[in-house]
């Protein structure tokens, strides 16, 4: 059985300096001979993983015959966003951990086939003219992340007349504002959301529902649903002392100014960001992940990533955990910070923390950390980023009453997507979503189930025959 | 891409700008802000409404020159195009009849606290506007103010005009003279803590309008945190106005000087080389 055929990757010492991609993407060589692995089962079980449900072995099928062509469009009839998802899904946890093949050997690399097949139409294929008939019917997307995106892409597909509005000044959300350059490059993400505006699909920025307009303005401006993938809000805090002290920043905040603001091209650009020498990441995930090696890259002599459990129990993708190491970032596990000393104009300085050792497993399943007394100890820190994890987006809940929400602030969703508001349906962190691929997921579903609701609802039903 | 219509110069330092925004001016009210963005490599910027034209689909912004981008802004001329403008944001003041009122404002919060006195003072309330200004020259919008005030009082540091010395000289002085039901406090960070210090000694309940650091505005970075009554705050949702006795004044001063040194620099190189970019549609 040959061999997996491994992602090119460039070298630690080169990429932690710059902002370009580390991944560099197979050749289409590579990407043939990967494919050729393919087994192409009859019934394929990496589709059950697929939460967007691509025909994966079918677009794999095409690489292999060398029909690129062809395996963008298998891709694109359910995914709006191959370029992202070759790049940020966890694909070891979905499709590729069903693969027949990683039973006795690894796994097909159905990610970077999907990457490889984005890349190639991006650089192969000139935006086709919208070929789609409109059927008129307005439908307002609040948000323009993964979610917003996936769902606005589905429904332009179906001939709906799409407009997607975005609070900040540019598309993407949490794939502009969180994910950093060297693993999704602004350029692969604009050309992604250009083939959704060759679907027709309209944006609107500067555009925060609930305080721009109301929901009740859509409707009243002739929308006939809404679906609302406003994303994450109000990132976590620890509640210890001394952590509003200068210098520490929610990794929302010090990503959003690196990726979303370019602090990293400051003066040019007008947005600072304070570059540390001596850096702490508190946090265990990708977006940990992604602001220390972010750290590193705006020239940090030491990135320490401090995690109260072991790498073992860590939320971030395997590969995101290999790359910050190979880079250079020092992981202190079984560590937990217990408060920040800063210098006297309030700018920190260290962090006190607490050895932890793993106890009985905990609700997650998970072992759970407990305290060593009296194993604390001072690290140097003039910059520590907290990658504690994300509450829903609060603004329009609070707004609008009829939106219920649960314990946890997440909008209440039923089976077919609906919120409490009739024809109002939502998706992504919102509505309880956490990742990337996920929130795509709830798009698609949602998209579905407008659909229907629009059908059965409205006087004069959309037409059928537009739907791929 | 956001319109200017029409630039006034209050002071030498202090502009107001009317903005084309539509949506914005219909949906505001007293005590919401905006952020702006000037341009592709604008910092985002938190600037409170100080005022609306629904019928026109205007707002008005009214801000003083003190770093790169307010530099920037007072630049801009009639005609030409802000790229980004956001809002509002925020919680809205509460406006509701609760008998006497003394809003008291400095330097360009001076602009912040009108759209606030001129609905309270619609609401029925008696309202003593209290406004500082270091000279007679900085004093800004005394018309206004005075046309929305039940009365209007102001305090000149050098005493160029109205009383010489500090709003709180003035408040001191109200106070003991009459039952005051709410202090309604926005300017400069120092001015504010003076007053919150003051009314917690008579025990008179007092909102502020804080003004930190920002980026999205919108509740996502957590940069605009503050500190009330000992929990962690987002200015931008959960604000802006909050409890002023409750405020972690020297936190937020601390905060507000976090990018100083980045500022100086930023401000220095516009000084030098201002850049033109072409704001037109």
């Amino acid at each position: 059985m040959p061999q997996r055929i491994k992602m090119p990757e460039r070298h630690p010492e080169e990429r932690n300096q710059d902002f370009k991609q580390v991944n560099t993407g197979y050749t289409q060589e590579q990407a043939e001979t990967e494919a050729r692995r393919c087994l192409q089962c009859k019934k394929p079980l990496c589709v059950q993983g697929c939460p967007v449900e691509i025909n994966i072995p079918g677009f794999i099928k095409q690489i292999a015959d060398k029909n690129f062509n062809k395996a963008i469009t298998v891709l694109k009839e359910k995914n709006n966003l191959p370029a992202v998802c070759g790049r940020v899904c966890p694909q070891e946890n979905q499709c590729e951990k069903f693969c027949i093949l990683g039973k006795k050997s690894e796994p097909i690399a159905i990610g970077n086939l999907e990457r490889f097949t984005a890349d190639w139409a991006a650089s192969n294929i000139k935006d086709e003219k919208n070929t789609i008939k409109s059927n008129g019917i307005k439908i307002a997307v609040v948000g323009s992340g993964p979610a917003g995106l996936t769902c606005a892409g589905d429904l332009a597909k179906l001939g709906y007349d799409i407009t997607v509005f975005e609070s900040l000044h540019d598309s993407g959300g949490v794939l502009r504002y969180g994910i950093p350059e060297f693993r999704l490059p602004c350029d692969v993400l604009d050309a992604e959301i250009n083939t959704l505006k060759a679907l027709g699909i309209k944006f609107v920025f500067n555009c925060l529902i609930g305080r721009t307009k109301t929901i009740q303005d859509l409707f009243d401006e002739g929308f006939k649903s809404v679906f609302i993938g406003a994303g994450a809000g109000l990132p976590s805090f620890l509640n210890i002392e001394g952590e509003n002290y200068n210098n520490i920043y929610s990794a929302n905040e010090f990503l959003s100014r690196v990726n979303l603001m370019s602090a990293f091209k400051f003066p040019d650009f007008d947005t600072p960001i304070h570059r540390g020498k001596n850096v702490v990441v508190i946090g265990g995930g990708n977006t940990a992940m992604d602001s220390a090696r972010t750290a590193k890259r705006l020239g940090a002599q030491s990135v320490k990533l401090v995690y109260r459990r072991t790498q073992q129990e860590m939320p971030a993708r395997l590969e995101e955990r290999k790359h910050a190491l190979e880079e250079g970032i020092e992981f202190i596990e079984l560590t937990a910070p217990v408060k920040f000393l800063a210098d006297e104009k309030g700018f920190v300085k260290a962090m006190e923390c607490v050895k932890m050792e793993l106890g009985a497993p905990d609700a997650s399943g998970r072992r759970k950390p407990v305290e060593i007394s009296g194993s604390n100890f001072l690290i140097d820190a003039d910059v520590v980023i907290l990658a504690l994890g994300l509450h829903p987006n609060p603004v329009l809940p609070s707004l609008v009453k009829s939106l219920e929400t649960d314990s946890h602030g997440y909008l209440i969703i039923d089976e077919k997507f609906m919120t409490k508001l009739n024809g109002v349906f939502a998706g992504g962190d919102i509505a309880g979503g956490s990742t990337v691929i996920e929130a795509m997921g709830m798009g698609k579903q949602a998209a579905k189930n407008m659909h229907a609701f629009l059908k059965e609802h409205i006087h004069h039903p959309p037409d059928d025959s537009a739907e791929g | 891409m956001f319109k200017i219509i029409s630039k006034k110069i209050l002071s030498s330092n202090i502009k107001s700008f009317e903005i084309s925004a539509p949506d914005i001016a219909k949906n505001a009210k007293a005590g919401q802000f905006v952020i702006l963005r000037l341009h592709e490599k604008g910092e985002r910027i938190p600037l409170t409404i100080a005022g609306t034209d629904a019928v026109n689909g205007t707002i008005r912004i009214i801000f003083q020159e003190a770093g790169k981008t307010t530099t920037e802004l007072g630049t801009l001329n009639e005609g030409q195009y802000i790229r980004d403008v956001l809002g509002p944001l925020g919680h809205p003041t509460e406006i509701k009849n609760c008998g006497t009122i003394v809003a008291v404002a400095g330097g360009v919060g001076t602009a912040e606290v009108l759209p606030v006195i001129k609905s309270l003072l619609k609401a029925g309330n008696k309202v003593i506007t209290i406004v500082g200004a270091r000279n007679k020259d900085l004093l800004i919008l005394e018309d206004e103010l005075k046309e929305n005030s039940s009365q209007l009082l102001i305090a000149t540091d050098d005493g160029s005009y109205g009383v010489k010395g500090f709003v709180t000289n003035i408040l001191a002085d109200v106070i003991s003279k009459e039952k005051i039901n709410i202090v309604y406090a926005i300017g400069p960070v120092p001015m504010m803590k003076a007053v919150s210090n003051m009314t917690k000694e008579h025990n008179i309940e007092t909102l502020v309008s804080l003004n930190p650091i920002m980026v999205d505005g919108t509740g996502m970075c957590g940069a605009c945190r503050v500190r009330v009554n000992g929990k962690i705050k987002f200015a931008c949702v959960d604000g802006p106005e909050f409890d002023a006795h409750k405020v972690n004044w020297d936190e937020l001063v601390s905060r507000l000087s976090l990018f100083k040194k980045y500022e100086a620099e930023s401000f220095e190189n516009f000084k030098h080389n201002p850049e033109c970019k072409c704001h037109k549609e």
